[in-house]
């Protein structure tokens, strides 16, 4: 192979670490997105390079040029025209083309492989590469109806038993081929498992509930990566072998920090399973207490240092940009307001972080829960807008609930709180919230955003 | 054993590229989760690169596999420009007032 293509390649693997590293500030993140898509530039064009030795017919090229010019367009349009609030779908939708991308490479090739005398080992990482290529592809496409809202959960017993037939499948079909029980073509091998796969893939993702969409989009990440890794090393190409394990070492980072933020396991995560707890009698035994606006308006007045928990409800709402003018009208009266984000709040990995940078809070306002929770005494009141059980002391002190054991914010140990909430609905867990009935928590009923706007119409009277 | 043996510097490779990738990435905080995986997820477009020299060897009259193939560098190049673009408009809001 020509140097200057092994140098190119080169670029493209240091330009994608670099790009990585420098992710790890806020400061530096713009800087580090551009190296990134300088190394796949990079990479592209390399591979283009290649041309020089190597005689390629006229049509492949054409299509070639077709196909990046019209998914580069597409790419850019998508993207500039989503709104921040559906940024999960998006990202798993970009996902999905990834694996699709990864799956139909793995079609292919394994078709020409076919025809020469390839050896076992090659022939076992195409169907590696092709089966995660395609289960991160249907999974994606599955994980962005859900946050669409176009396709519900589905714990269906036949979901269940169907994705553990399958996987069972996923090693008993190529054995068989391997030992030499099957006599098939190895073409037909891999269309049957790209099949298994796509099916895979979408009963793997149906039971999976809206809580844990973070977890689920995080691996399906991580999945696409190890399927461009797999690719990779059919090619020899260190790019892709390199490329492709970043993403799959960041997915399964993040996978493993938004399981142990919900203190559940990977696996019953996957299995769409919830520990079932006392959970029926005690709703009714709860004292709530109902406030208006008016007199949150008053105390957030009078407050001098207030929190914000946000949740999956202000995205929703889509409460972000009200969020960023409450803090404006309270740093004016030198109130301070911060904003504490539970890991998994939301849909995604940081996406309360993405939310409320779209409406300009400053990176420094927004706090992780282990910075505060040791001073949440020090808060004169707490606001907590669409976020449940992330706040709820069940998980702390009542052994029985389902989400004990699981990090929370301890929003109940300040002097205040209100919980804006749009009816008496139990979090996602379809656990009652202890909070709601304790002496310092009053609820304030209403859609978020309606009750921001009439807050900040109240706070800018006073 | 023989794979191996054939294989053993990308072996390392892969080993030195795990454990690179865990350290660089553990370092990012969590606000910038998000866009950690939209850009991580641009990268993994590379598997384009990949597309793109499978095309190279189609013969130009097996159409199907030139279709499922243009497919392919289609979905790789949409992964590519639209996880940096968003990525890219993500981090754009990310700044300090100061």
């Amino acid at each position: 192979m020509n140097v200057l293509v092994e140098v190119g390649y080169l670029l493209a693997t240091v330009s994608f670490l670099g790009g990585l590293k420098f992710m790890s500030s806020p400061k530096h993140a713009k800087i580090g997105n551009l190296i990134a898509a300088t190394g796949m530039i990079i990479a592209v064009l390399c591979t283009f390079w290649m041309l020089n030795t190597q005689t390629v017919p006229s049509v492949n090229l054409i299509i070639i040029a077709v196909a990046i010019l019209l998914g580069t367009i597409g790419g850019k349009v998508m993207a500039s025209k989503v709104e921040m609030t559906a940024m999960p779908q998006l990202v798993s939708l970009f996902n999905a083309t990834g694996g699709g991308c990864a799956m139909l490479l793995g079609i292919v090739e394994a078709k020409q492989a076919g025809l020469g005398s390839s050896f076992l080992g090659m022939q076992i990482l195409l169907l590696l590469g092709l089966i995660t290529g395609a289960i991160a592809a249907s999974g994606s496409v599955i994980a962005y109806r859900k946050l669409a809202g176009k396709t519900k959960d589905n714990r269906n017993i036949m979901v269940v038993l169907g994705s553990r037939v399958l996987l069972v499948l996923f090693f008993v079909v190529p054995v068989l081929y391997f030992v030499g029980v099957l006599s098939i073509p190895f073409e037909i091998v891999a269309y049957v498992m790209a099949f298994i796969a796509l099916v895979y893939g979408i009963l793997f993702v149906l039971p999976i509930g809206g809580a844990d969409m973070p977890v689920v989009i995080s691996l399906l990440n991580s999945i696409t990566g190890i399927a461009t890794a797999l690719a990779g090393f059919v090619y020899g190409n260190k790019a892709m072998i390199a490329g492709g394990i970043f993403v799959g070492a960041a997915g399964i980072l993040l996978t493993l920090l938004m399981c142990r933020a919900m203190n559940r396991s990977l696996l019953k995560v996957l299995a769409g399973k919830f520990k079932k707890g006392k959970v029926a009698e005690d709703a009714e035994a709860q004292n709530i207490k109902e406030t208006t606006v008016s007199e949150t308006a008053m105390q957030l007045s009078f407050a001098n240092k207030i929190a914000i928990i946000p949740g999956y409800g202000l995205a929703v709402a889509q409460g972000q940009h009200l969020c960023g003018q409450l803090q404006l009208l309270l740093e004016k009266r030198d109130t301070q307001v911060d904003f504490i984000i539970h890991p998994v709040a939301g849909r995604m990995p940081g996406h309360m972080n993405v939310l409320l940078a779209e409406a300009n809070i400053d990176y420094e306002h927004l706090k992780e829960m282990d910075q505060v929770n040791g001073d949440m005494v020090h808060y004169d009141m707490i606001l907590i807008i669409g976020a449940n059980d992330v706040v709820n002391p069940a998980a702390e002190n009542n052994q029985d609930s389902p989400i004990y054991g699981m990090p929370i914010v301890k929003a109940y140990q300040s002097k205040q709180v209100v919980v804006m909430k749009r009816g008496m609905s139990k979090g996602y867990a379809g656990v009652s919230n202890d909070l709601f009935g304790m002496d310092n928590c009053n609820l304030l009923f209403g859609d978020a955003k309606d009750s921001l706007q009439n807050i900040i119409n109240q706070l800018k009277l006073i | 054993m023989e794979f191996i043996q054939n294989n053993l510097d990308i072996i390392y490779f892969v080993i030195f590229c795990v454990f690179i990738g865990i350290e660089v990435i553990a370092n990012v905080p969590a606000i910038l989760h998000t866009p950690l995986m939209s850009g991580a997820n641009a990268i993994s477009g590379v598997i384009m690169v990949g597309a793109v020299i499978m095309m190279f060897q189609v013969p130009p009259t097996n159409y199907a596999t030139l279709t499922v193939g243009g497919i392919a560098v289609f979905l790789g190049a949409l992964n590519i420009s639209g996880g940096f673009f968003v990525t890219g408009r993500m981090l754009k809001m990310f700044n300090t007032k100061k």
